[in-house]
């Protein structure tokens, strides 16, 4: 049985309250907490840096939602806080960029598999496999730079091969936005999908935008720039999956509903008793965000939160390795190219793209130049090839 | 020394900007005003202190070893021969994997070094490439040794360790120094010999501990890796002191 978002209406927003003390708590172990809590906290940040975009754009063009929009936004800001800031000092800039990339593999590959609509479904899998490669460029980047090995990080739950190469991805625009679904007719979790997929993408884009210039070697800060630039790509096709014709209410709402969605997904799958103990209470904090929207919905727009909301949160976004789904999906689909919104073999991508892309690596890739021969394998590339450790398993 | 390394070290007496005395009349406006405006609270730097002291106090870590390592069949081996059921044992496995980590990262501190000197042409006094090309390889002939150590005791060198962790961070900043493209080939050096000094201890410290703990196997190899970075650490510092003092003369 899923949640019933009507019936459960969480902490009231006049009691969703912090200190710095209470924002600013231990954070978890790199070395000891399971890679998926970190996961978690990172999607779970980029869920609620999106709630803040939304709400300052949403402000921007509602003067009448301006203060309950504040009042909702600087609770946000403190769960972002608090999330945030769970992930510890000693996860250096790269190690963290290793992570926002498992993120983006793993979480889209739960959200493909469980996407309703087949062309969505296409859309995710299309994003999973340029991800896919950013992994393996940073992996080798890591590995090359600093003498690290990525696995570190990944523990084991996530390949580290070449997916469509990061030099291919560069597209025209015109070949970045997608159809988008009908407000009218889409399944709920479709628009749960969306909204959870494009808010964890833009804060991968905003993440390489921020430290990109904190690295020393002119080949980090090339790779920076260039996976930076298809997270921007990745940011407008997800934001034009989701249909514009939506009020500015409707997709307050739909916010409210991702956010208490994943903070259930998060809550109950989570390892670490602490970090359980924060995605629990920022469920029902949620709720109670989106009981204080439903109720500003009916006033605004005479309408019941009913028409846009589901009555049962769906079954949660998947976090576990998805291993073999990436593999197949790799198989088949690596050499797909966007045409327009639609998806074709690479012979036919529309000129517009490699005319644009072949300007950019006009003066060469780095993703190419980072990862030029480069294999994984336990310990870095550095390490004798025989003796390799035992792993996880598949 | 190169061209290059001439015009760098002409640059030295530029145009920077970061004290007071260049701004003298701004700064005498900084200094005033900071002096006329009291501090909002009371109290010193003690006040940062006993705030960062709550936290200590809950008495968190940034990790701890794996536990005994399970075959793939589920059975766990004979503990015995396992690293980390005592507590000597679990700290030799930690700072194994310490040097472990920082000879791997060594490695590519020297091979960002190699790279700076490849580009911008052997300097006389300093390293030449062949040198380099040897400590650099020497590391990495230390990271195979404590690798096949690690996995002779049964441990897994693919792990990071805390103290490999906290080793890794404490690097950073000489990765920083050595790949970015601006700094002169003395600055880089100046990072090496923070690293050499670090790696020379810390091959001494792992000597003492498996000598103390009995793992004779161990010390004869690496009383041999300490002798080499100890050669290491003479040579850095050689190259270094010599570079600087023909620096003072031109």
């Amino acid at each position: 049985m899923g949640l019933d978002i009507f019936k459960e209406k969480g902490v009231p927003l006049e009691k969703q309250q912090f200190t710095w003390r209470d924002m600013v708590q231990a954070p978890t172990s790199k070395l000891d907490d399971d890679a998926f809590t970190r996961v978690r906290i990172i999607l779970m940040n980029g869920l609620e840096v999106e709630a803040n975009r939304f709400s300052h754009a949403c402000a921007r063009m509602n003067r009448e939602l301006q203060l309950p929009l504040a009042r909702v936004r600087r609770v946000e800001q403190h769960q972002a806080t608090l999330v945030n800031w769970l992930l510890p000092a000693d996860l250096s800039p790269i190690e963290t960029t290793l992570a926002y990339e498992q993120v983006a593999i793993e979480v889209t590959a739960s959200v493909a598999l469980r996407e309703p609509d087949p062309y969505m479904a296409q859309v995710y899998r299309f994003g999973l496999l340029e991800d896919f490669d950013h992994l393996y460029r940073f992996a080798a980047l890591y590995d090359r730079v600093a003498g690290g090995d990525a696995n570190n990080i990944l523990q084991s739950y996530s390949d580290i091969i070449p997916g469509r190469p990061t030099a291919v991805e560069h597209r025209d625009p015109a070949d970045d936005l997608r159809e988008h679904y009908s407000k009218a007719t889409a399944a709920p979790l479709t628009k749960l999908h969306a909204v959870t997929i494009m808010a964890s993408e833009n804060q991968t884009h905003d993440y390489y935008m921020n430290i990109g210039p904190l690295f020393a070697d002119p080949v980090a800060r090339q790779l920076y720039a260039e996976i930076a630039s298809i997270e921007e790509q990745h940011t407008t096709q997800y934001e034009s999956i989701i249909d514009p014709s939506e009020t500015w209410l409707e997709k307050w709402l739909m916010h409210e509903a991702m956010e208490a969605y994943n903070y259930m997904g998060c809550a109950q799958q989570e390892t670490n008793p602490r970090v359980k103990a924060v995605w629990e209470r920022f469920l029902d904090y949620e709720l109670g965000q989106l009981h204080f929207v439903m109720e500003l919905f009916k006033q605004v727009e005479q309408r019941d939160p009913a028409e846009v909301l589901p009555a049962e949160l769906p079954e949660p976004i998947e976090y576990k390795s998805h291993r073999e789904f990436v593999r197949e999906t790799l198989a088949a689909e690596v050499d797909l190219r966007a045409a327009g919104t639609q998806f074709v073999g690479k012979e036919d991508e529309p000129e517009r793209s490699l005319a644009y892309r072949a300007q950019l690596n006009a003066q060469g890739s780095p993703s190419e130049t980072v990862a030029a021969g480069y294999r994984w394998r336990p310990g870095t590339e550095l390490a004798p090839a025989e003796g390799a450790a035992q792993g996880k398993g598949a | 020394m190169s061209s290059t390394e001439a015009q760098k070290a002409q640059e030295l007496a530029g145009i920077n900007r970061t004290g007071v005395v260049t701004a003298p009349l701004l700064s005498r406006e900084m200094v005033e005003g900071a002096a006329s405006a009291p501090p909002s609270s009371e109290g010193g730097p003690q006040q940062l202190m006993l705030r960062r002291a709550q936290y200590i106090s809950e008495g968190f870590t940034v990790g701890s070893l794996p536990p005994p390592p399970v075959s793939l069949e589920g059975v766990l081996e004979g503990a015995a021969r396992l690293v980390g059921t005592t507590t000597g044992a679990s700290l030799l496995a930690d700072k194994l994997s310490e040097r472990l980590g920082f000879e791997r990262t060594g490695t590519r501190l020297y091979d960002a070094l190699i790279n700076k000197c490849e580009a911008l042409g052997e300097s006389t006094p300093g390293p030449t490439l062949a040198e380099l090309r040897e400590i650099r390889d020497e590391e990495l002939r230390h990271f195979h040794l404590l690798h096949a150590a690690i996995t002779s005791l049964g441990g897994d060198p693919t792990v990071m360790s805390p103290c490999a962790d906290t080793g890794m961070v404490a690097s950073l900043g000489l990765l920083q120094v050595l790949t970015d493209p601006r700094t002169t080939l003395p600055q880089c050096l100046q990072a090496i010999l923070t690293a050499e000094l670090t790696d020379n201890d810390g091959w001494a410290m792992l000597i003492d501990l498996a000598d103390g703990l009995g793992h004779d196997e161990f010390v004869g190899r690496f009383r041999q890796a300490l002798a080499n970075e100890e050669k290491h650490l003479a040579s850095v510092r050689g190259w270094l002191t010599a570079m600087l003092r023909e620096q003072a003369k031109a």
